[in-house]
């Protein structure tokens, strides 16, 4: 067995065994709902609601019921896009890359952050249906023969890559979650008291029985797609950043975008991982799994790639200077003095400065302003594609098209439904999923439990005393 | 299938090094150990039983690889033969040239193709799919309990082999 050393902080605390392990993470799910899941659903589904109302009625009406104009002409719609997409990227770092990394601490968080990512992309993809307007003709970026004779779609264009990176990160991230909630889903099977549950349980568990090669060929392909999903969340931001960074838009037309649109996505996807699990945590008595020492790995991940983000900021400011062209420094001090200052610098304080404050490991270990600083960078990081988008383009080449942009209730209503939509997902997950990966958990819990080091450091202070 | 049905004895342990012990020395006294199944991977079972390395890393490389080509094919079919178009005075009409416009479908062609490849390849050899119904041996071998099974020729075998679980480590005994 795997000896891991004993100043190393237990990733699972008190004295666990593997059925308390399977105990803890079934109850939620085997149990009834209280009065404050009941709340979050009610709310989330009130909000589910009003997007349906609000999507209705722009497709009903037209797209000309949103705030665009002719000179901003992509606004929330792009600006929720982007951030959606962005949140979900934490899910597949998480359980790809800290995968490969070997990170044992990923065990107790990869599960619901991988939810987060697809139920984040879900989020996403709501954008793009909505904003086409005329979603029934959505088909039309597929490379599908068509009545217009001969006329394929451009594999040349930025948008044909993000229709092709999209699907493919939701196809492949929904996969790699349902392959790791098979086994999970077999403990809850053999668990099931009910001729129902035993019945949904045995249907979404695929009949699987963790014989030596079941096993042998679930861990090879958990590390394969982990080497696959790697490069592919890295690709998708790096496609969705290409969107502007293709065009000829000042403020847009940057290289530096690709890697400062990943730095900042797994930056805000990491942050909603900290909002949802510090309640997560809380309200299905998780803490012993999801610890502080979890929570402040994470910490530690915003304060990096909040730096790397805030690095990027400063060096586009840079360069717009040092092109020299009159453009694209008119678009960068519009920005930061323009109509939009506002917007510019919550940015700059949200994503900037606030993670800064986790240098301090007090902060850092601490649940409450663990969870405020979330929420800022949360908000940070929506400002950030707003200010991207709309500060570039509501002051273009001809002062007399000069424009601003005033987002419409229905827009809003897009945007919280959304919200809505995304938090009625993850209740629903909380309460028929098992939260915590509890397969791949069991296996650290003689090398990282509590009980188990205690057991050890017991163990190597008598033979010192022998000796 | 064999006319007579395999007969086997269950030990089950509750412990993962103590099962992974017990294979070599119950092997050694000759018995058949034909699989563990547990709640969760052991390092090293499947050296300690000898099974054959899988080999579903090398199919995801072969769709891998298809998915690749017939990604190429497709953009080398629209954009290049059927309707090569002119956008911003840049022609499609080499494919070398436009190349590293088509990396970004091409990649993620390539990965669509291994995963999913890979994932139902990994589904149809393990049976798993949703309706199957499983074999349950112990209601707790997929929570904290160890199923060896070991083969037998017949029943007057059972009085030995569980004697020799026994002394290996097993806690409990199924025959079917």
């Amino acid at each position: 067995m795997h000896k891991e050393s004993e100043l190393r902080p237990p990733l699972i605390l008190g004295d666990k065994t593997w059925h308390d392990i399977t105990e803890d993470v079934c109850r939620p799910v085997e149990s009834k709902a209280n009065k404050w899941w009941w709340l979050a659903f009610s709310v989330s589904s009130a909000a589910l609601l009003w997007w349906v109302i609000s999507v209705s009625y722009t497709l009903g009406t037209g797209l000309g019921v949103w705030g665009l104009n002719k000179t901003v002409g992509w606004a929330w719609d792009i600006t929720n896009f982007v951030w959606w997409v962005g949140i979900g990227h934490a899910g597949t770092l998480i359980s790809a890359i800290l995968l490969l990394f070997r990170q044992k601490w990923r065990l107790s968080i990869n599960r619901s952050a991988e939810a987060m990512t697809i139920f984040a992309v879900i989020c996403a993809a709501t954008f793009i249906v909505s904003h086409m307007g005329r979603p029934w003709v959505g088909y039309w970026p597929l490379p599908l023969a068509n009545q217009f004779g001969s006329l394929w779609v451009n594999f040349n264009s930025p948008l044909v890559w993000d229709v092709f990176a999209i699907s493919t990160y939701f196809s492949v991230s929904l996969v790699f979650w349902y392959t790791g909630l098979i086994p999970d889903f077999a403990v809850i099977r053999d668990r099931a008291k009910t001729k129902m549950s035993k019945r949904i349980y045995t249907i979404l568990s695929f009949g699987w029985v963790g014989s030596a090669k079941n096993w042998q060929r679930f861990e090879e392909v958990s590390l394969v797609l982990a080497g696959l999903s790697t490069p592919l969340v890295l690709s998708v931001h790096s496609v969705v950043s290409m969107d502007f960074a293709t065009s000829v838009i000042p403020g847009w037309h940057t290289t530096i975008f690709p890697p400062y649109f990943v730095a900042g996505a797994i930056f805000s996807g990491f942050a909603m991982v900290q909002t949802l699990l510090i309640i997560v945590r809380k309200v299905l008595n998780l803490e012993d799994y999801i610890t502080i020492y979890h929570i402040d790995m994470m910490n530690r991940i915003i304060l990096i790639t909040g730096s790397i983000v805030g690095v990027a900021y400063i060096t586009e400011f840079f360069i717009a200077w040092y092109s020299g062209v009159e453009y694209e420094q008119y678009a960068f001090i519009n920005r930061a003095t323009g109509p939009y200052w506002w917007a510019y610098w919550s940015m700059m304080t949200c994503n900037v400065i606030t993670p800064q404050l986790f240098w301090s490991s007090k902060l850092r270990e601490n649940v409450f302003a663990t969870f405020i600083i979330s929420i800022f960078v949360n908000v940070g990081m929506w400002f950030e594609r707003f200010v991207i988008i709309v500060t570039s383009l509501h002051r273009d080449y001809i002062p007399s098209s000069w424009a601003m942009y005033h987002p419409t209730w229905v827009e809003a209503g897009i945007y919280i439904g959304s919200i809505g939509l995304f938090f009625t997902c993850f209740l629903i997950f909380a309460r028929v999923f098992p939260v915590i990966a509890m397969s791949e958990l069991k296996t650290i819990i003689k090398s990282s439990s509590e009980g188990e080091k205690k057991k050890a450091a017991k163990h190597s202070n008598k033979s010192e005393s022998h000796a | 299938m064999s006319a007579s049905p395999k007969k086997f004895v269950y030990g089950i342990f509750n412990d993962d090094e103590v099962v992974l012990n017990a294979i070599g020395s119950l092997r050694k006294k000759g018995l058949k150990v034909k699989d563990v199944i547990s709640p969760f991977p052991i390092h090293g079972l499947d050296h300690e039983l000898g099974l054959d390395r899988t080999r579903i890393s090398i199919c995801a490389f072969i769709y891998g690889m298809t998915g690749m080509s017939l990604a190429l094919l497709m953009i080398w079919y629209m954009n290049i033969f059927d309707w090569p178009m002119d956008i911003g005075g840049k022609p499609s009409y080499a494919f070398y040239k436009n190349l590293p416009a088509f990396i970004p479908v091409t990649f993620e062609s390539t990965v669509l193709c291994a995963a999913h490849g890979m994932v139902i390849t990994f589904l149809l050899r393990s049976k798993l799919l949703p309706g199957v119904e499983p074999n349950v041996i112990h209601p707790r071998m997929a929570d904290d309990h160890f199923v060896m099974a070991i083969q037998i020729k017949d029943d007057s075998e059972i009085a030995n082999v569980e004697a020799q679980l026994k002394s290996a480590g097993a806690v409990e005994f199924i025959n079917k």
